[in-house]
């Protein structure tokens, strides 16, 4: 089962070494991790999706609260409507003659941006929630992509409390 | 008042209150050195090899209870301290390991003597830190010393480099310790506590399982009274040795791959498994589907982590062993009668237990011909103090202390577990002696494990440690032997010490004393001369060649597969 975990540490040298390092040493798998820091600039925030099942991602969090930088862990599995979930994605998709057309309807449909055009190429810009994402990467494959690159999602609970 | 960063942290070590460190001057660290000289309050030990340093601070903080400290120089004198913080690690032993690193602006640059610490001890250090700025010095050192021993205490490392010992600063030591992401909780849940007292009354069949963190804790007499009060058959791990008195009438010993039949057996058959600071290792539990298959479990730790890290847990409690003990003993005060009813019907469980005692008692066959490695083991209990501190290396003469060595006092055995480090128990030893230069110190050795810190003699005499070594010398790397020829046809690949070292000469070498013998009748004279020379002494005890470990159960099978003979 996949989860997305938000981690919030001190934003110390060194400190996504040694998440990255946990979650390797003792195999737990790191599908996407993105990190930038918070309002508070000495606290960063790490949002990490991984795979596994209950008793896993229980040792996970339990170890990631252990290391000493850790200050808070939140777990965003559980019912979709509770998080908000966004990604970014840049795909670079080959349109020649033929599929310019269906390319630019995908960007209409998704309300993607283009950010760079040549005669043989559109390079697409793709916001929303990882499903989507996936989705159009899908919908844009069988015509040609030549590179693509995905931020890993950023997520935030609904509501109006904060992490604290 | 303006002190230089090499100042500094010998006055954050003062205001931690140490008073040993365990070091090898280097290049990098030569600041620090030249102002140990002028400490008169800091005593230094100079081991040969900074494996042996960081294992020496390891036996001072398992004897005591206080954080051991070590110092390394970069590059090669850090790696060197690896094998020795990783030991720590996996025992959660509390200490402080200062490396000296190459100058800020040459860090990253292939410098000479330069090894990047912190990525590589990032797995084995309870958390480590590299100080850039000789302003952060006092309060790294501050909460290094912090972390190293609260919580499930364990190895710290701050790497220290040589412009930032030379840099100056206003010397402040920190009032108090703000970790926002470290808050250990010492207090177990007192709902959970009155559950856990309802459960243990209502069991038939109760086993107390002890590790290592019983005596981390300091927690022996609160132990005592708790079995006593429940009157509950308790067991042991091998870290969990030496924290409850191996003869007491409810005492199992040590359960797992080479404990006792009667402590397996009644893990085994119990219906209420109390694990109290342990962490249900492999060694312990063998085939986890078919460990303790109809027990409830409750499992005290103060490490979240371990709590249904390996089998699930019915109950369980996060906390300090003390304060949880201390809550269950109030708890059992205020239901006298469930206690005495429960003692009544737990009555036919530990006669169960006793009978398992009677008709499979830890035994080996004794020889006229040949020293056994076992009748060594009592011997040395028999004619050493009450309150020795025993040492062992690692391999079957491990096994056969744990098994045979009867410990009465708390923070006598002090034993690679975890990490199962040959070479740790002559400068634990080493490190214990220290710490109590009055008490005898016994370190138990095989000859492949002697010879990995064996330098360490030197240390011994020029600190005048008179730490007793026995050498059980079978000429082979034993454990792996006994493997060898269980599951290999006796296939002794590499297993065989065949040089015939002369330990009599290798301790005269030294400056020390040596004796030897093949014979049993001698065993006990050479153990009583050895105690009454001064100073550091090697016994040689020339034992039976392939005598194996018993019992054991073998990879892969449940505890109560035990092989009982060989």
């Amino acid at each position: 089962m996949k989860h997305t975990i938000s981690v919030l540490v001190e934003n110390e040298f060194g400190v996504l070494s040694r998440i990255s390092g946990l979650f390797s040493g003792r195999g737990f798998n790191i599908e996407s991790l993105s990190v930038a820091p918070t309002l508070d600039a000495s606290i960063s925030r790490m949002t990490i999706v991984t795979f596994g099942d209950e008793r896993i991602l229980e040792q996970i969090t339990k170890q990631l609260n252990k290391l000493i930088d850790t200050i808070k862990v939140i777990d965003f599995t559980g019912e979709a409507e509770e998080y908000v979930e966004r990604e970014l994605a840049l795909v670079k998709v080959i349109a020649e003659e033929g599929s310019r057309a269906e390319v630019m309807r995908i960007v209409d449909i998704f309300r993607a941006k283009v950010v760079d055009v040549t005669s043989r190429s559109y390079t697409l810009e793709f916001m929303g929630s990882p499903d989507k994402i996936t989705a159009v990467v899908e919908l844009l494959r069988p015509i040609g992509i030549k590179e693509l690159v995905r931020t890993g999602p950023a997520a935030l609970g609904r509501g109006h409390k904060g992490w604290k | 008042m303006k002190m230089t960063g090499s100042q500094i942290l010998l006055a954050c070590l003062e205001q931690e209150g140490v008073d040993t460190v365990f070091g090898y001057p280097g290049g990098t660290v030569i600041n620090i050195y030249d102002d140990l000289m002028k400490s008169d309050k800091i005593r230094h030990i100079l081991p040969r090899h900074e494996q042996a340093g960081v294992h020496a601070a390891d036996g001072y903080a398992r004897a005591t209870g206080k954080v051991g400290v070590a110092i390394a120089t970069s590059g090669p004198g850090a790696t060197n301290t690896v094998t020795g913080i990783a030991t720590a690690y996996m025992d959660s032993i509390p200490m402080v390991v200062i490396c000296g690193q190459v100058p800020t602006p040459m860090i990253g640059n292939d410098a000479f003597q330069e090894a990047d610490m912190i990525g590589i001890t990032r797995p084995i250090t309870k958390h480590n830190y590299l100080v850039r700025d000789v302003k952060d010095l006092a309060r790294v050192l501050k909460q290094a010393f912090f972390i190293a021993r609260t919580g499930r205490p364990g190895p710290v490392l701050v790497d220290l480099p040589k412009d930032v010992q030379t840099a100056t600063t206003i010397f402040e030591y920190p009032e108090t310790v703000e970790l926002r992401g470290y808050k250990p909780n010492y207090s177990g849940n007192a709902r959970q506590v009155v559950n856990a007292a309802k459960m243990i009354l209502a069991a038939k069949k109760p086993v107390i399982y002890v590790g290592g963190g019983a005596t981390l804790s300091d927690a022996d007499k609160e132990l005592l009274e708790f079995a006593e009060t429940i009157q509950a058959p308790l067991t042991t791990t091998l870290m969990g040795m030496s924290s409850f008195p191996t003869r007491h009438p409810l005492s199992l010993g040590m359960l797992g791959m080479h404990g006792t039949y009667y402590a397996n057996m009644a893990v085994t058959n119990s219906d209420l498994l109390i694990a109290i600071g342990a962490r249900f290792d492999d060694r312990v539990t063998g085939k986890i589907s078919t460990f303790a298959p109809d027990a409830k479990i409750i499992h005290i730790d103060i490490d979240p982590t371990s709590i249904k890290k390996n089998v699930r847990v019915d109950l369980p409690i996060v906390g300090d062993l003390k304060d949880v003990l201390k809550k269950m003993l109030k708890q059992f005060k205020e239901l006298p009668e469930e206690v005495t009813a429960s003692i009544a019907e737990t009555a036919p469980w530990r006669a169960e237990v006793d009978a398992w005692k009677v008709s499979h008692p830890m035994s080996y066959k004794l020889s006229k011909s040949v020293i056994k490695p076992q009748f060594v083991i009592e011997k040395l209990r028999e004619l050493s103090d009450d309150d020795a501190i025993i040492t062992t290396e690692v391999g079957q003469h491990q096994m056969w202390t744990a098994q045979f060595f009867d410990f009465t006092q708390p923070r006598t055995f002090l034993t690679s577990g975890g990490l199962g480090t040959m070479g740790f128990g002559l400068p634990a030893a080493l490190g214990a002696q220290a710490a109590f230069p009055g008490r005898q110190v016994i370190d138990i050795s095989g000859d492949g494990s002697f010879q990995m810190n064996s330098q360490e003699l030197a240390t011994l005499v020029q600190n005048r440690l008179p730490v007793k070594i026995v050498i059980l010398n079978n000429n082979f790397l034993g454990m792996v032997r006994q493997w060898q020829q269980l599951f290999f046809d006796k296939r002794y690949s590499q297993t065989c010490l065949e040089s015939p070292i002369d330990f009599v000469k290798l301790a005269d070498a030294y400056g020390a004393t040596g004796f030897t013998t093949s014979k049993p009748e001698e065993v006990g004279t050479i153990i009583k001369k050895a105690f009454e020379t001064p100073g550091p002494v090697i016994m040689e005890f020339k034992i039976s060649r392939e005598e194996n470990v018993m019992p054991m159960v073998p990879a892969g099978a449940g505890i109560s597969e035990m092989v009982l003979a060989s």
